[in-house]
């Protein structure tokens, strides 16, 4: 609450309930529906604005907290507030839905106000998701977010949609059904379903092992990490461009924000038994999986693989704690390693929703995303040429971006905790750099490719300053990151001690 | 010998129900002459009577009578008042079938009000006697209704099966009750767990008892091992009346349940627990995976009938209030989502078209979308999916079975229930990104059925906004 106004149920409600007018409302009304949609959200971006105004860094403790008993009998409740680890990402989800929105003002042309009304619904999930306070809460804005996206990738998208779309649903209800069923053994010991209350409860070494291992199962597939990635390529490649950046821009960072809200305070010595676990498994992401995306021969795929690349840091950052404190035996050396995972996240949803819009731009206009039927496209689109290379110097790390100062901070971090993983994880700076600017290369480089290249138009106003916005908060967030590491620092402070005070 | 006249009063909506009915009975053959849908107003009629009655003499506390053979109390009540009002959507949706495919009698509505009695009979039975007397009545009601299309050959043979299977599980149930008649001496349900408790019994006759009963449960539930017949019954039988069989029947059948086992045999837990695990085992797993292959929808709804039997036992094993509340609460829920999905095929229902194919909703978004809206609500909350209702349902009963200590079959559940949303979603998959092959709009065949399936879907929602209501009052009638 802010002096009384219900700010965070506005953020989530206004999006949805916009979204439910227009599906009723918007039927052969393209030019109204499209208008409407991006009125709502550009007025929920204005209300989600004072969640960084009237914020209080000096606290780690709930903010804007919103609290009204839902089900009794099972003391679940309406139970909203953010603290520094969720505001960023609630302003990000805002944010980017704007250019969501306008992103899809020409492309798409068929049962509009459906598609809409699905990207203003999944808005208010998803801030539903960061700030939700109460597991079931949680929990139903999770799911509740799968249909939308569904029908979105299933109706508008590739040639392939349908296959896609099932797996990208059951991948991650499976993933989810257990983190639903730890919720449950969590309520059952502590008689409250209330994130927070989960962070205080005991429990014991096993049951920490299985409710880490039942959290490891649904934040994995959902951010995604190997080996239960597969599904990311799949519903990028065939999700319709807007779709693509919500998932890249947001969702996946539930997987991320899962791992901080849960993992980490409720069962930190579950954690710290299995840290290796998950430092492997990001390791592999980080190595591999970029080797992999180099080999691509689809723009979408390489940047799809190069997402599940990035996340690799989110997850390293967050589990270095424990090494570190090991060889330090102070917490504070962590801090920069769980910063960085975080900025990488904040960093991550602009870079990737870039360069996915970016290769919408270029869909839009010839059809196709193979690297080989592209050559030369900056003679021709040379405003588009310059947006590229910058989020691709971004994506590759470059100092002076936003993807430099995460992937920096976690870099520095693995170093700390080992040198091997810190090698590793620098390697991103060569591979990651080696599959953008290579793809940069072939796609806009060199002597224009073919007749379909040089009748291309350059970017038009509204495609101008969707990339212009980006361009501007990912230089903003590279140059002067200060600002929101100033917001998290008292609740990662927090979080670390969470996380490395014993439960046993 | 002196005789005691009995307390009526306890009973009077089920006598009501009688004389009405039989009144109607006579009364159809006159009024079908002259006014076709008299008999259709006057069975709504009785309904909203009979649920009326109900809710003015709510109890809250149990009340016996009949010689202790009838008991009143909230549980029943609450049962019996959603056994009305899922009975008014039955008929509903029925009376368009009817028309639609030409076998529009006055029968139906009789034998359904009688089926429905037969409900409140077993919904109030308070020993065994008095629960077969109930089962009977409301199985011959069925088994004539599955047979009302004389011409169809699937039909005749859906009452055959439905016929004959039937009356095994009673004769199983039956022969299950004199066993724990002959080891305690009592048909009373609170005599016999008075004399079980106390030990003096013969514990191998009732073992044998509790699982013959059990056997029959089983069969009339309609779960694993004993499901054969429903796939083929669900199938063959007319939609109205597989709309009967899946919804009404259902909750008739968990208070059929819930009374033997629980108010009955409480001393024998142990025993029919650990039957009820397997049971509900084999129901999750048969109801997830023999779905994936099906194409008709009715059967596929047939078998995941199966499965959600599975959950609605999940809740009975915990084997605690709570546990009954949240199997009650995951009837009641399933309930009404069969009868929105059942309403859905009825109201596409055409004359030579059932609608029943998976196939037949291919692009329903692009023929009707609202309709392909609702059915969206209504697979996904049978797929146990927030924010819709069943998505709750699901949530009570696994949360009372990780707290009576099966954690695993908690997961095992969990499991199955990603196992079948595959299916759910193949539904909507079909309606939102199939091309139809027709594409001309669908439409209901009537205004009012329209309104009814989209008032049950969007219920679906609502409740599961706001659930809370409907849970306390499952929690607090036990």
């Amino acid at each position: 609450m802010l002096f009384g106004f219900p700010i965070l149920s506005t953020l989530i409600w206004l999006p949805i309930i916009g979204g439910l007018l227009i599906l009723f409302l918007g039927r052969d009304r393209d030019n109204f529906t499209k208008w409407f949609a991006l009125s709502v959200s550009v007025v929920t971006f204005l209300v989600s604005i004072p969640l960084w105004t009237q914020f209080d860094t000096s606290t780690s403790a709930m903010q804007f907290v919103e609290q009204v008993s839902w089900i009794s009998q099972f003391n679940i409740q309406y139970y909203l507030g953010v603290d520094g680890l969720s505001m960023p990402l609630v302003l990000l989800t805002t944010f980017t839905q704007i250019l969501v929105i306008a992103s899809a003002w020409d492309v798409i042309k068929e049962r509009v106000e459906q598609y809409m009304g699905a990207f203003m619904i999944m808005q208010g999930l998803m801030i539903g998701v960061f700030v939700a306070l109460d597991g079931i809460l949680f929990y139903v804005f999770w799911e509740a977010l799968l249909i939308p996206m569904f029908i979105v990738i299933g109706k508008w998208g590739g040639q392939d949609r349908v296959y896609a779309t099932i797996k990208f649903f059951l991948y991650t209800f499976f993933g989810s059904v257990f983190m639903l069923v730890a919720f449950l053994y969590m309520y059952f010991q502590s008689g409250s379903f209330s994130i927070l209350d989960f962070h205080a409860m005991h429990l014991g070494s096993t049951a920490q092992i299985l409710i880490f291992l039942a959290f490891l199962i649904a934040f994995a597939v959902k951010v995604p990490m190997f080996p239960v990635h597969t599904w990311l390529p799949d519903a990028h490649v065939q999700a319709p461009t807007a779709g693509s950046v919500v998932l890249a821009a947001i969702m996946l960072k539930m997987g991320g924000y899962g791992f901080v809200r849960f993992s980490l305070p409720i069962t930190p010595d579950a954690s710290m038994e299995l840290d290796w676990l998950v430092i492997a498994l990001s390791l592999i992401a980080i190595f591999y999986i970029g080797l992999v995306a180099m080999v691509q021969k689809d723009m979408k795929k390489l940047v799809a693989y190069s997402s599940i690349s990035h996340m690799g840091f989110v997850t390293i950052g967050m589990f270095l704690v424990y090494d570190i404190v090991q060889n330090t035996g102070s917490i504070q050396g962590s801090m920069i390693g769980m910063e960085g995972a975080m900025i990488q996240m904040i960093s991550h949803g602009f870079i990737s929703g870039a360069m996915f819009l970016m290769i919408g731009v270029l869909y839009d206009r010839m059809h196709t995303r193979e690297i080989s039927a592209y050559g030369g496209v900056v003679n021709t689109m040379p405003w588009f040429g310059f947006f590229a290379v910058l989020f691709a110097m971004a994506n590759a790390g470059l100092p002076g971006t936003s993807g430099f100062v995460g992937e920096f901070m976690v870099i520095l971090a693995s170093f700390k905790a080992n040198v091997w993983y810190g090698i590793i994880a620098a390697s991103t700076l060569i591979i990651g750099a080696a599959y953008t600017l290579w793809m940069v290369k072939r796609v806009f480089f060199g002597a224009v490719a073919n007749d379909n290249v040089g009748s291309l138009k350059d970017l038009n106003k509204r495609e101008f300053a969707i990339m212009a916005t980006l361009a501007f908060a990912v230089v903003l967030l590279g140059i002067y990151p200060a600002p929101l590491i100033e917001v998290m620092h008292s609740s990662v402070a927090n979080l670390l001690i969470q996380a490395t005070t014993s439960k046993l | 010998m002196n005789f005691v006249i009995p307390s009526f009063i306890p009973a009077i909506p089920e006598i009501v129900l009688l004389t009405l009915t039989s009144l109607l009975l006579i009364a159809d053959t006159i009024w079908s002459k002259r006014s076709e849908f008299a008999t259709y107003y006057a069975t709504q009629l009785i309904l909203l009577v009979v649920g009326y009655l109900v809710l003015t003499s709510f109890s809250t506390s149990q009340v016996l009578t009949f010689d202790g053979s009838f008991v009143r109390d909230a549980f029943g009540d609450i049962l019996k008042l959603v056994i009305v009002v899922v009975s008014m959507g039955i008929f509903l949706f029925s009376k368009e079938y009817l028309l639609q495919n030409k076998f529009y009698r006055g029968e139906y509505f009789t034998l359904g009000l009688f089926g429905v009695l037969g409900m409140f009979v077993m919904v109030s039975a308070y020993n065994l006697i008095t629960m077969y007397l109930g089962l009977e009545i409301m199985s011959l009601a069925l088994y004539a209704m599955v047979a009302m299309r004389k011409d169809n050959q699937h039909a005749l043979e859906a009452a055959m099966k439905y016929f004959v299977l039937g009356a095994l599980a009673t004769g199983m149930l039956l022969y299950g009750f004199s066993m724990i008649y002959g080891a305690t001496g009592s048909i009373q349900f609170n005599e016999m767990a008075q004399i079980i408790a106390s030990g003096n019994v013969d514990n191998v006759v009732l073992s044998f008892g509790v699982v013959f009963i059990v056997i029959g449960l089983a069969f009339k539930l309609g779960a694993v091992p004993f499901h054969m017949w429903v796939p083929d019954v669900y199938h063959g039988a007319p939609t109205a009346v597989t709309l009967y069989i899946g919804t009404a029947a259902k909750i008739a059948a968990f208070a059929m349940l819930y009374r033997i086992l629980v108010e009955g045999l409480p001393g024998l837990v142990k025993e029919w627990q650990s039957l009820i695990v397997m049971i509900s085992v084999l129901s999750l797993i048969v109801g997830a995976v023999i779905t994936l292959v099906q194409e008709n929808l009715k059967r596929l709804l047939a078998y995941s009938g199966i499965g959600h039997i599975g959950f609605i036992l999940l809740g009975i094993i915990a084997a605690n209030p709570d546990g009954y509340s949240a199997a009650m609460f995951y009837t009641i829920v399933y309930v009404i989502t069969a009868l929105a999905g059942f309403g859905m095929i009825v109201a596409l229902a055409r004359t030579n078209n059932e609608f029943d194919l998976i196939a037949d909703f291919k692009g329903m978004n692009k023929r009707n979308p609202w309709l392909a809206l609702m059915m969206l609500f209504i697979m996904f909350s049978m797929a146990g999916i927030p924010p819709f209702v069943g998505f709750y349902a699901k949530v009570v009963v696994i949360e009372e079975v990780v707290q009576a200590g099966f954690t695993w079959l908690a997961v095992l559940a969990v499991v199955m229930a990603v196992i079948s949303a595959f299916y759910y979603l193949r539904v909507v998959k079909v309606m939102y990104f199939d091309e139809p092959e027709d594409s001309t709009k669908i439409e209901p065949v009537s205004n009012q059925l329209n309104w009814a399936v989209s008032f049950v879907s969007i219920a679906l929602l609502v409740l599961g906004l706001m659930p809370s209501s409907l849970i306390t009052l499952c929690y607090n009638s036990l």
